[in-house]
């Protein structure tokens, strides 16, 4: 366990003074089915985002540009409320 | 107040960061993202041990960029208080300048049944904070027991539909309405399926002054049995027949705020979920009739209130 | 100097605690501490404290309330007894685990069952193992004088943890005894200015409480509330000397009454003490050489100072007004045992377990027990290692 802190350079009462620290930790790995997004097709009405369990749908001047691949765990959820008229996110197998 | 819109909304700092360790596609953390979202002002929050607690704050790591308080399951109406009293003092003695509201946090289990007296006890006592349940209807976080949140006829660990008992054999508990019997000045149903609805909701709790309560239905895939991608459609299928009503009372006057085109059956809800598999199977098929009677009949009661409530057009 | 009066220990706690003017109370009623709370409620009423107070509807919420404002930032109390404090037991760890330095009045009474209201300190028996630090009081004053040294032995930077305050519940919190009450300014000078550490109010630094600590990090932080307990030794002392200089009282980790030189003594908490050291005076008036240890400061336990004390009495005998249900005598006996195990000379050491739910101790029986020392430090003998007194046979 070499690099964890021992215990007089904790903060007492386990007391996490770093917010949202977790975005260090990387749950893209998880996946088995990765986000793809078709930009032509997007019609930025931001359901995905608002939607997406991992904050890892990426809006910039208000619209979607893409995933944060480091935390998308890729349930799927972003696809599945991407209106059915317009399809712009699809899911693709890992690895292929 | 700024506006709500999801094209507003998407400027602001997202609350809640990735890397935490809830499941893929978790109910509970959409719920969260998009509460915090809606928040104005700086927000505390309190939360009973479950999943939301445990896998957004793994030490050294935390999700939460607001002040997050976890103790123990039974106490987040309680911790609330604490905080929240100390917030009163505090201004009062002209130590703390800033407006802060509160949020209390816990699943069905840490606010239907352990949480219960807790909760009961700091929204009589008038704590000016919003407690949010996220209703996954189990105790999912020790692996799927039942909780009195339960639907009826559902199999989890420790109600296992077997060859003699098919299930869950109880209604669930209606806590909204033994919530509302405290005469609190907000309190409302709402889903992550409906996002404007649901982030309306918790604007106007964190703005009233006063305990108020959302009860929010948060699909949970592994103790759902259903598919990774479906919180949304799963939600919406909830709403959609009438199993999860979205509805406010404000200073005791019933709205509903969403009203679904057509009422679906609640086979529809249930056929996506693996813990209803068993109920349709013949013999079982008066655990499903049992239910849309209990539906039903809470649906027209809700929409009697509801007209009766409504303000009388000129 | 402050004022004589004539209060009940209840009140007494009360009283402090209106000097002490907490920014936030949590508590539950309980016989027999529910007049502390009940007294401080007229205070808030009357506006004689700044406090917000939180009558939860359990003593697990109060415990729960009292952590969430502790953490929020700022001085907490709270006061409780028996069933109460058992009620309260899981939230107790939290509290110390999480390092926040509330301050509990507490009126020592039986746990049920049988359902019992009188006191013994089965209750803070109950919670020595949650990280509190524990102090006990034989009367009135010490429970008043205590309660403010609390505050300054929890708050310090070196500790930051909580401390409980303990006075037996009837014989000290509903009788009326003539004692000091401080001025109101110097008590609040003595405590000071709460300086918050960490808030979870502090909305610039947002802070995560209570995360989920697992193999890699647990261990970490029990470590430092070890070293926190440890530390709280010396601390305990410094403010006990700091109290003595400005008020005259003086207090140790725990009162030697003619220990010097004694061939046999007693070891035992709360009120009772006084009615050891009445048969002490006899006792010595008969050229008896007996003594006593009452320990003020159970938690962090003082073993090493115990050691010193007792080596070269003959024999102790140590006295539980609880019991451990361990078929080898009552909670102090093992610890004590054990910190005499390192004496030099080593005294033969004995157990009584007396005066549960409140059953009186009578001079006689004292005078029995230092009657069985005196013949154990004669023959070198122990004919019954622990049993049960003050019981009909």
């Amino acid at each position: 366990m070499s690099g964890l802190k021992n215990w007089k350079e904790l903060t007492p009462g386990a007391v996490i003074e770093e917010a949202g620290n977790a975005a260090k930790y990387e749950t893209g790995g998880w996946r088995t089915y990765r986000p793809v997004l078709d930009e032509k097709k997007c019609i930025h009405c931001l359901n995905c985002w608002i939607s997406c369990p991992d904050t890892a749908i990426i809006v910039r001047d208000e619209k979607m540009t893409g995933f944060d691949y480091d935390h998308c765990k890729g349930c799927g959820v972003c696809a599945d409320v991407c209106p059915k008229k317009v399809q712009a996110i699809s899911m693709e197998q890992e690895g292929k | 107040m700024s506006k709500l819109t999801l094209k507003e909304l998407s400027k602001q700092e997202e609350l809640l960061s990735g890397g935490h360790r809830l499941c893929a596609g978790c109910g509970a953390s959409i719920i969260v993202r998009q509460i915090l979202l809606a928040a104005e002002d700086p927000v505390v929050v309190t939360s009973a041990t479950g999943c939301l607690e445990v896998a957004t704050t793994i030490f050294p790591y935390t999700a939460w960029k607001v002040p997050f308080f976890h103790s123990a399951f039974e106490n987040s109406a309680a911790t609330a208080s604490g905080v929240e009293a100390m917030y009163q003092s505090l201004k009062k003695q002209g130590k703390i300048k800033e407006k802060i509201k509160f949020i209390a946090f816990g699943g069905d289990g840490g606010t239907y049944d352990i949480g219960f007296q807790s909760l009961s006890g700091a929204l009589e006592r008038g704590h000016d904070f919003t407690y949010i349940c996220y209703d996954n209807g189990a105790y999912m976080n020790t692996g799927i027991q039942r909780s009195s949140s339960t639907p009826i006829g559902a199999a989890t660990t420790t109600s296992p539909a077997g060859k003699v008992v098919p299930g869950k054999m109880q209604h669930r508990k209606n806590l909204t309405k033994i919530v509302e019997a405290h005469n609190i000045p907000y309190l409302a149903q709402a889903s992550p399926s409906k996002p404007m609805d649901l982030m309306k909701k918790v604007r106007k709790a964190l703005a009233t002054e006063g305990p108020c309560f959302l009860n929010i239905v948060s699909p949970c895939n592994r103790g759902w049995r259903s598919a990774l991608d479906g919180a949304i459609r799963e939600s919406q299928l909830a709403v959609d027949t009438c199993f999860w009503p979205l509805y406010e009372v404000e200073e005791g006057k019933v709205k509903i705020t969403f009203k679904p085109k057509e009422k679906k059956p609640i086979e529809e809800w249930l056929k996506v979920q693996g813990r209803f598999k068993h109920l349709f199977k013949p013999e079982n098929g008066w655990i499903i009739e049992k239910m849309q009677k209990r539906i039903d009949h809470d649906w027209e009661k809700l929409l009697a209130r509801h007209e009766a409530d409504q303000p009388v057009k000129e | 100097m402050g004022q004589r009066v004539a209060m009940t220990g209840n009140i007494a706690m009360a009283n402090a605690m209106r000097q002490i003017n907490p920014d936030v109370c949590a508590a539950y009623p309980i016989t027999p501490s529910t007049e502390i709370m009940q007294q401080f409620s007229s205070f808030v009423a009357d506006g004689l404290v700044k406090t917000v107070l939180v009558p939860a509807e359990s003593e697990h919420s109060a415990m729960s309330a009292c952590i969430g404002a502790a953490a929020a930032g700022g001085r907490v109390m709270t006061a409780t007894s028996s069933q109460g404090l058992a009620l309260m037991w899981e939230m107790l760890f939290i509290a110390a685990g999480n390092r926040l330095p509330i301050v509990l009045a507490m009126a020592n009474r039986a746990l049920s069952a049988p359902i019992n209201i009188h006191g013994d300190t089965s209750d803070a028996m109950g919670a020595r193992d949650s990280g509190w630090i524990q102090i006990f009081s034989e009367n009135g004053q010490e429970a008043y004088d205590n309660l403010i040294q609390a505050v300054r032995i929890a708050e310090h930077l070196d500790i930051r943890l909580p401390v409980m305050v303990g006075m037996d519940g009837f014989i000290i919190s509903h009788s009326i005894e003539s004692m000091e009450l401080l001025d109101d300014e110097k008590v609040r000078d003595f405590v000071g200015e709460y300086t918050p550490s960490r808030p979870l109010l502090d909305i610039q630094h947002p802070r995560t409480y209570g995360p989920l600590d697992l193999q890699d990090y647990y261990i970490e932080h029990k470590r430092q509330e070890y070293e926190a307990m440890k530390n709280a030794k010396s601390v305990i002392l410094e403010v006990a000397k700091d109290f003595s200089n400005r008020f005259g009282r003086e207090y140790g980790l725990f009162e030697a009454y003619h220990l010097d030189d004694a061939e046999v003594a007693i070891v035992v908490l709360n009120s009772a003490a006084g009615t050891v050291k009445t048969v002490i005076e006899e006792l010595r008036a008969d050229g008896v050489k007996a003594g006593l240890l009452k320990p003020r400061v159970f938690r962090p336990f003082p073993a090493e100072e115990i050691a010193a004390a007792l080596s070269g009495v003959k024999a102790v005998c140590v006295m539980d007004r609880a019991d451990g249900v361990n078929a080898v005598g009552g909670p102090l006996f093992p610890e004590f045992r054990s910190a005499l195990y390192d004496a030099t000379p080593r005294p033969m050491i004995i157990n009584k377990v007396f005066g549960l739910g409140g059953r009186d101790l009578g001079l006689h029986h004292v005078r029995e027990v230092f009657a069985e020392l005196g013949k154990i430090a004669e023959t070198g003998k122990i004919e019954t290692l622990a049993e049960y007194i003050t019981v009909r046979n």
